[in-house]
């Protein structure tokens, strides 16, 4: 099968920097992948190589099985949303959406024909005549959403589309635009910093740091199965608990205590003791009733309280280690409480010491 | 009634307006008041006395207004003052300077705008070396490059008649030096650096995710530059309109050395009138020759003042 875009080994370098390297990925057809890093980890530039408007170094690009890699970006099939909008301000939404057809030399009618086709599907059908400063942000950035679907390319690219929008219309374009992926089933590629936007809109995720891929699956694994340190920091909120201690005959040891693994599903079947890292989210804590169930039970002193309505977020000191739990929105705790707290190690990570892969 | 304790009550809020006449006010409006005096008082003893008799002016009381109001000097500024042989007044320069400064100003912005849409966008190897020294340009003082240019336009000029000939034998002699062509070449490759600079930094500031979108969009280098940026970009137009056409009118030098006495633009004439050493001073006409060779860029300034402020805004500022 082909892929939809294909990536072999591609290199970036400005200068002496290497910006990419040696980077593979395969993206299948209909598929929505997020590039999801901090900033500064290459992802925009990895969409800009992939739309042609950053002459890349050394490797292929292949879209739709065809070698584009030295393609100009218009011949490539790709459509891009930029997160300034970067709409036309002299041309009126109608001509911001017709200005690729018309220089793809695009009949007139069928022009009209996809245009209107375009507006109905993003509700901007009565915007059609004004110009882009008469939008609001939300509204441009449809009419950016638009000039792509105009052209009918295979793949989407978008570049941190819903940054520059406030919270509440982020979260309904958010919405918006999983259903237009639903409805149109193109290939989209969507580059983001923004977690939750990574969650909720990738069929996959492939993380990203210093210009390569951390980890690519889906955002269920990567959730629960972090292949690295770098992974488990970096996904979920607030951030996993990190304790730093030894593993011994299955068992993890940290100061005093003496946790079981019992139940964790470790990468190699036979792993040998060494120093390690157990990571435990926030939100797989238990807390009350439920700590008579687990096989892993502590207690912690609280540091700080911080109800947040839905949930309530709790520092507390676990021997001399801080840990974060997330409790239940109704949960009354006090700082300076002692509470016991339970831990499933089937849900927990391990990580090696020195070289922070999972275990 | 109520409503007027009401707003007694309320009343207004925020610090008291400061009065007009305060002492802050009177000496800034003072001095401002001043210094206009100070560049407005030239100005009004030259209209003044473009419009006094000959008579009047011998009188000696130059800042009083025309007793009689003549516009002959101003007809005779125009059309009959004489410099050296030729009595046809300043008409004919005027003329010259329109036929070197229309083709000068929109060859080198036609130029220089491309050349910074080229360096803000399309960066290639070398680009910003090509750049450093293009704004090198502006540095050197031009009075260094006088005789050098001196022979590149002989020199060319002959190139060009023996190019011609190749296909004509009868081709007369293309003369660069001494010719309007020839200076409104120099004109434009010296407005290039300042022009370049000022293009590239507007285009720089335009965001460069436009650029992009364009380029996905299929539009190429021409495309972007005529149906994006173009239309974007009209203050910067303005003020290299504005720097170019008061640049090259009020050219003195280059007018004189690079033409021949049929051909010297309004300043070089407007010289000689003044300058002329034989028979009597005219200062009214004189006067009058001086305020006509200034209208030109005066009326560029006063028809794009927002623009010329807005564009300078725009593009001069941002490195």
């Amino acid at each position: 099968m082909t892929y939809s875009v294909e990536i072999k080994q591609l290199d970036l370098a400005f200068g002496s920097v290497k910006v990419l390297q040696g980077l593979d990925l395969n993206i299948n057809e209909g598929e929505f992948l997020v590039l999801l890093g901090s900033s500064g980890c290459g992802k925009s530039t990895l969409l800009n190589c992939i739309a042609g408007l950053l002459e890349i170094t050394d490797g292929q690009i292949y879209i739709k099985g065809e070698n584009v890699t030295w393609a100009e970006p218009s011949e490539r099939g790709i459509g891009m949303v930029f997160q300034s909008y970067a709409l036309y301000p002299q041309m009126t939404v109608k001509g911001n959406l017709s200005f690729g057809l018309k220089n793809a030399k695009v009949p007139k009618d069928e022009i009209e024909k996809r245009v209107a086709r375009a507006a109905e599907i993003l509700q901007i059908g009565p915007l059609l005549d004004r110009k882009p400063g008469a939008l609001s942000g939300g509204q441009r950035q449809r009419v950016a959403i638009g000039r792509a679907l105009v052209r009918d390319v295979d793949v989407f690219l978008f570049d941190e589309p819903l940054s520059n929008l406030d919270a509440k219309l982020r979260v309904d374009l958010r919405v918006e635009l999983k259903r237009l992926h639903n409805q149109l089933e193109n290939t989209m590629i969507y580059v983001t910093h923004d977690q939750i936007e990574a969650m909720t809109l990738a069929d996959r995720i492939a993380i990203m740091k210093g210009g390569q891929i951390m980890q690519l699956a889906s955002p269920d694994e990567i959730y629960n199965r972090p292949r690295n340190l770098y992974v488990a920091d970096f996904i979920g909120s607030p951030s996993m608990n990190f304790i730093e201690g030894h593993l011994e005959g299955g068992n993890f040891k940290v100061d005093d205590m003496v946790l079981p693994m019992d139940g964790y599903e470790f990468v190699a079947p036979q792993t040998a003791d060494r120093p390690a890292t157990i990571g435990i989210r926030p939100e797989h804590v238990v807390t009350g009733e439920l700590v008579r169930n687990t096989p892993l039970k502590f207690s912690v002193d609280i540091d700080l309280v911080e109800p947040m309505g839905s949930d309530t977020l709790v520092y507390a000191q676990l021997g001399r280690h801080p840990f974060r739990i997330r409790m239940d929105g109704q949960a009354r705790v006090n700082v300076g409480e002692t509470i016991e707290i339970g831990v499933d190690p089937s849900r927990a990570s391990l990580f090696d010491k020195a070289t922070e892969d999972r275990l | 009634m109520v409503d007027a304790t009401v707003n007694a009550q309320s009343g207004p809020r925020g610090p008291k307006p400061k009065r007009v006449m305060s002492s802050t006010n009177i000496i800034i409006y003072g001095t401002l008041f001043v210094v206009c005096l100070y560049y407005l008082l030239p100005l009004y003893v030259m209209i003044v006395t473009s419009l006094k008799g000959m008579p009047e002016i011998r009188l000696g009381n130059i800042f009083g207004p025309p007793v009689e109001v003549t516009f002959e000097p101003w007809v005779k500024a125009w059309s009959e003052a004489c410099t050296g042989i030729n009595c046809e007044g300043l008409s004919r320069g005027f003329w010259n300077s329109v036929w070197i400064l229309v083709p000068s100003v929109i060859i080198s912005i036609a130029i220089a705008s491309v050349n910074g849409y080229a360096l803000a966008n399309w960066r290639f190897k070398g680009s910003e070396v090509f750049f450093t020294i293009l704004i090198f340009g502006a540095f050197i003082p031009y009075q260094v490059m006088i005789y050098p240019i001196v022979i590149i336009l002989r020199e060319s000029g002959e190139g060009i008649t023996w190019f011609l000939r190749l296909f004509n034998e009868d081709a007369s002699a293309f003369r660069l030096m001494g010719s309007l062509s020839g200076l409104v070449i120099v004109h434009t490759i010296f407005g290039m650096p300042i022009l370049t600079l000022l293009f590239r930094n507007y285009f720089t500031s335009v965001p460069e995710e436009l650029f992009k979108a364009a380029r996905v969009d299929g539009a190429g280098f021409w495309g972007i530059y005529f149906r994006i940026m173009l239309p974007m970009s009209l203050p910067i137009f303005v003020v290299a309109m504005i720097l170019q056409v008061t640049g090259i009118w009020n050219d003195f030098l280059f007018g004189v050395i690079y033409t021949k006495p049929e051909t010297y633009p309004m300043t070089v004439q407007l010289n000689n009138i003044v300058n002329s050493v034989q028979g009597v001073k005219e200062y009214n006409v004189n006067m009058a020759a001086t305020l006509l060779t200034g209208l030109v860029p005066l009326i560029i300034y006063f028809a794009s003042g927002k623009l010329f402020v807005r564009g300078i805004a725009a593009g001069a500022v941002k490195g």
